[in-house]
């Protein structure tokens, strides 16, 4: 019996969201292979290496894997799945757009976004937005799961020694017919909003993007990661992949801050596991406040100046 | 140029739903249901595509138990020209819906399918990718723009660092983000026109597919609560009750 992790990686860096996933395979109990599908992504088949979790590091290194086109990552992953009783990879839009694609060509019903593990095939996953908390159990001789990584803690290094396999690519070649054009993404010296202690998030009550300004001023003074509610990306304010909420991106750190955020079920669907929730807004009855630990209620741009200065202050 | 728009029916966005107390699942008695947003932002799509000479016919399919009649009509009032219902029960698992959706494709032979990036009831986020493999298509999920010249698509992908962009030959499979457009609202002359346009209904079996089902759903359960904490006066007793009390500060 073993499980198959697919890691998320950006070709330089494994992304921290695996270890969140090869927690979650560890608590399946067997033993567990990774496969890094990349183009020069060797420094990250030597970041799994040295977490000395998995048995075997599969390496599938070549163009047509550069960018994580669904058609060709799904392609490897069926070829290596037979071996398997467990497929893993993370809930990240590489997760979601190949892993499906995988549990079909198998022949099987995929369980998405797990935040629990109860045995080895039944697992807890949120629906209706978090609002419901679904036990699933799966009928199917292989389990293909997806991961909601803040619902498991990154793996502790370990002491297994892992060998690394490179397959041979040219094998597993069918290329898509799909051409990849460009990214355009976000350059930040902040950390992920995915994996950051910090978030400090805004809403609709910021007015304009260059009141977001502010915000970042109050993030760097904690070491925090920007977010925005939906009706701030809609507004135009920030881009889309700052959005915290169900269809955006789902956080949990330590300590969430929402700045001018109302509280719609949709952004707290994103928000709400945070360990400590801080909401400024200048509506008390703000639904925010219902579960926040630490409410103020005063108009942002008076207190935020202040907030910063007290934070430098104290550090 | 044919365009099929899967559409799913699910409890309207603005319900707070409700978990049933002996775990059985959501209570969905008396609850307003709609068009899933994510798939009528596909339909408005495809009225766009329309609406600019690119495509010539719009089909919405939905998947479902008679029920569904009321949200196929909503997209014909939007501007789909045509509806197909496959009489099946409500709460199909995605791969089985995917597999009548393949049999569908193969009866219409659309150039472009569109699918919602996930409906709000389960929030898989798989019916779209798994139809784009069985019918061996190729896929652009979560997208924010499109574009479509000379049976060549430019899609602008939403991805966790920003965006992406993918040129794609048709026919494909297009899954929708929020921001690719907002869906207009029917005319009451087009909800009037609409009830004169045609709705097939097919049962699986007429479509050659076995339902089975692979998943149990055991229970559903209210997630932890989560209590309101204090509201404080001032940033002094905040950052004093963030150092001191929750120790989140330095």
């Amino acid at each position: 019996m073993s499980t198959l992790v697919i890691a998320d990686h950006d070709n330089s860096e494994l992304k921290p969201v695996t270890r969140s996933t090869l927690k979650a395979a560890s608590e399946i109990g067997n033993e567990i292979d990774v496969l890094v599908a990349g183009s020069k992504c060797t420094s990250v088949a030597q970041s799994v290496v040295d977490l000395g979790v998995a048995r075997t590091v599969y390496i599938a290194d070549a163009l047509n894997y550069e960018h994580a086109i669904a058609e060709n990552l799904a392609a490897i992953v069926v070829q290596l799945a037979p071996a398997y009783q467990h497929i893993l990879t993370a809930h990240s839009t590489t997760g979601k757009n190949f892993l499906p694609r995988v549990a079909a060509l198998l022949d099987v019903q995929m369980i998405s976004d797990i935040v629990e593990v109860l045995d080895s095939n039944t697992f807890k996953r949120p629906v209706y937005a978090g609002n419901g908390i679904a036990t699933v159990k799966s009928n199917d001789s292989t389990r293909v799961l997806s991961v909601r990584g803040t619902s498991f803690d990154p793996i502790k290094s370990g002491a297994v020694a892992t060998d690394t396999n490179t397959l041979d690519a040219a094998t597993f070649s069918n290329p898509s017919p799909t051409t990849y054009l460009r990214d355009e993404l976000a350059q930040s010296e902040r950390p992920e909003l995915n994996s950051a202690n910090v978030v400090v998030s805004g809403g609709r009550a910021l007015g304009s993007s260059e009141s977001f300004a502010l915000l970042e001023e109050l993030a760097d003074s904690l070491g925090a990661a920007v977010g925005a509610s939906r009706a701030a990306v809609d507004a135009g304010y920030v881009p889309n992949d700052m959005q915290v909420g169900q269809t955006g991106k789902i956080v949990a750190p330590e300590l969430y801050i929402a700045v001018g955020i109302s509280g719609a079920i949709q952004h707290l669907a994103g928000m709400k596991d945070s360990k400590v929730i801080v909401a400024i807004n200048n509506d008390p009855d703000a639904p925010i406040f219902q579960l926040a630990d630490y409410g103020l209620v005063a108009d942002l741009f008076e207190v935020i100046p202040e907030f910063i200065r007290q934070i430098k202050e104290g550090s | 140029m044919k365009i099929l728009c899967a559409i799913k029916r699910v409890v309207d966005a603005n319900v707070n739903v409700v978990v049933k107390n002996d775990g059985s699942g959501i209570d969905l008695t008396n609850v307003k249901m709609s068009v899933n947003p994510f798939c009528e932002i596909g339909v408005e799509q495809a009225i766009q595509l329309k609406e600019a000479g690119i495509a010539d016919e719009i089909v919405a399919v939905c998947v479902g138990s008679a029920k569904t009649q009321e949200q196929v009509r909503v997209c014909l009032a939007l501007g789909a020209d045509r509806g197909i219902i496959v009489d099946a029960p409500d709460d199909l698992e995605p791969l089985t819906i995917a597999k009548v959706l393949k049999a569908v494709y193969t009866k219409e032979q659309p150039q472009l399918v569109i699918f919602g990036k996930q409906s709000i009831d389960g929030d898989n986020s798989q019916t779209g990718q798994m139809f784009a493999a069985l019918t061996d298509l190729p896929q652009a999920t979560f997208a924010s723009d499109l574009s479509i010249v000379d049976n060549l698509a430019t899609v602008v992908r939403e991805v966790d660092g920003g965006l992406q962009t993918l040129q794609i030959p048709l026919p494909m499979v297009l899954t929708t983000d929020l921001r690719l457009n907002v869906p207009r609202f029917a005319s009451l002359k087009n909800i009037m026109m609409s009830k004169r346009k045609q709705i097939d209904v097919f049962t699986v079996e007429e479509l050659g597919v076995v339902l089975e089902r692979r998943t149990e759903t055991l229970r559903v359960d209210r997630p932890p609560a989560r209590s309101a904490g204090i509201v404080v006066d001032s940033v002094d007793e905040l950052v004093s009750k963030l150092r001191n009390e929750a120790k989140v500060l330095p």
